[in-house]
């Protein structure tokens, strides 16, 4: 069923709480910009200077590189998008006035995955860009398959988005580490940067449950110029959709238990 | 309506709020008074649908905030000394923000009267953080008062302010109060406040309901001169009298 208009008014409304604060505050905006550009910069001129003195051999290790840490910010982005837009209410101890409001906690959700996408998509194409003009990489030599792939990437952010996005309601500020530090406690095990047979058994094991490690694999071979095999595509939608899921009910889950614990009043007091 | 409310936090030895039962009736200002720990922002919070409580009901405007949130939340209204709003926008870009999540139609007008009111038209571009205390207490019961609410929950509104501008607020919040006849649920740590402002008083201590009716029923019963005098000795004797 089609959203009601009354809860179009309120996804608008907070959406464009959280995207005003990029139009007033320039620090806001170079933070969106600065650390994926200097990643893209750093590891962009140490493969090129990997590429040139190994003198052939590894001539496709830029593309693999760039491609992968354009893609792996997809999904880290928004991640950081759905969870620092709450940590927003709990810092400026919004987040009491934003419970009383008529808001449905599915509302305030889907703003905040509208305001993650608008972020990532802005981010990608400003990297794309720079990729292409000081490493000659094209974004489009992914092929159409970049399309499914990055908003699957997208989902399994907002997937580990909700769950620290729980952790924050259940721990309050004491889960600041760990909601920054999980998506890089994903990474190894994601194999963006590097093929899973690279990894020892037991790290290959746990890969395999992640989905990033499928669209990470699938992305190198696009690149190879080969194509996804068909076997794996039930895999990356199928562990996709079951972390989505799984995200949104420990969030629903905490989000009651905070309730019931009277964390919901004191959030922003913890 | 709250009936037999016993909230107990994980970890306490005793409940915060135990077996606490009180009415508030439509139009009526209720001052909720007593001392740190009584139970009084507990019970806000349960009002308010923010805590599930260990036992007992609540009912606010014939429903249960927590099962039936939709119903109640787009007519009551909240703003506390405790509870910010954001101070990264302008002032115009906060209200505008809470007029879409309460879906107020034809805001304009009302806004703009809101706003003149509270003296806060030439602050309108001004960001909400560099506002002073004062000002952002009447930028908070203008955000209150926008979607025009039938209950309004006040807790401690005028704490952090200065007493001309804590009389600012409570002349205003008298203004309202007598064009709107809204029902207003109040907690407030000054006692002259709660005697002018409120209809009834409720006064709790270790979560419970100590004595409620009118300033002068409670003086009475409890045999005190002024409320001031009534909160001291319960606060420092942490004296349980025995109302009859």
């Amino acid at each position: 069923m089609f959203p009601e208009a009354s809860s179009l008014r309120r996804i608008r409304a907070i959406f464009f709480r959280y995207l005003i604060l990029h139009r007033r505050s320039l620090v806001r905006l170079f933070e969106v910009f600065f650390w994926p550009v200097m990643d893209l910069l750093i590891w962009g001129f140490v493969a090129l200077y990997i590429q040139k003195a190994a003198n052939g051999p590894i001539i496709q290790f830029i593309v693999f590189l760039v491609g992968a840490m354009i893609s792996w910010d997809i999904h880290y982005r928004s991640q950081q998008a759905l969870t620092l837009s709450l940590m927003e209410e709990v810092w400026t101890r919004n987040v009491t006035n934003i419970l009383l409001s008529p808001l449905r906690l599915w509302e305030w959700i889907t703003a905040v995955f509208l305001y993650g996408l608008i972020k990532v998509t802005v981010v990608t194409c400003v990297l794309s860009c720079i990729a292409y003009f000081l490493y000659a990489f094209e974004i489009i030599r992914i092929g159409w398959i970049f399309l499914p792939l990055a908003a699957l990437l997208l989902f399994f952010g907002w997937a580990i988005g909700l769950f620290t996005g729980g952790l924050l309601l259940r721990f309050g500020y004491a889960a600041e580490a760990l909601i920054w530090g999980i998506p890089f406690l994903i990474q190894p095990f994601s194999c963006v940067f590097y093929p899973v047979d690279v990894l020892p058994a037991w790290a290959q094991a746990v890969s395999r449950c992640l989905p990033t490690t499928y669209i990470f694999e699938g992305l190198r071979a696009s690149l190879r110029g080969q194509s996804l095999s068909l076997s794996m595509w039930p895999a990356i939608f199928g562990l996709t959709l079951f972390y989505f899921l799984l995200g949104i009910l420990f969030f629903v889950w905490i989000f009651r238990r905070a309730r019931m614990q009277g964390r919901l009043g004191r959030l922003a007091q913890d | 309506m709250v009936r037999e409310l016993v909230h107990r936090y994980a970890g306490s030895e005793r409940p915060a709020v135990d077996h606490l039962s009180f009415r508030v009736r439509s139009g009526e200002v209720v001052g909720m008074l007593g001392p740190n720990g009584a139970g009084k922002t507990t019970t806000l919070h349960a009002v308010l649908g923010l805590l599930q409580p260990t036992s007992g009901a609540v009912e606010v405007l014939g429903f249960c905030p927590i099962r039936h949130r939709l119903k109640v939340l787009p007519r009551l209204s909240f703003a506390s000394a405790d509870v910010d709003l954001p101070s990264n926008l302008s002032v115009t870009e906060c209200l505008n923000v809470f007029i879409g999540l309460y879906g107020v139609r034809d805001a304009g007008r009302f806004l703009e009267k809101l706003m003149e009111q509270f003296g806060l038209v030439k602050l309108r571009r001004q960001l909400v953080g560099t506002l002073s205390a004062g000002e952002q207490m009447r930028l908070k019961l203008v955000k209150a008062l926008l979607n025009s609410p039938e209950l309004l929950i006040l807790d401690e509104p005028t704490r952090s302010l200065d007493p001309y501008m804590a009389s600012k607020v409570r002349e205003l919040l008298q203004e309202i109060r007598r064009e709107r006849q809204m029902t207003v649920l109040y907690t407030s740590h000054n006692m002259q406040e709660v005697e002018s402002f409120c209809d009834r008083i409720l006064f709790l201590h270790q979560g419970k309901l100590l004595v409620e009716g009118t300033t002068r029923e409670v003086l009475t019963r409890l045999q005190s001169r002024s409320l001031e005098e009534l909160f001291i000795r319960v606060a420092t004797s942490g004296e349980l009298f025995h109302v009859s």
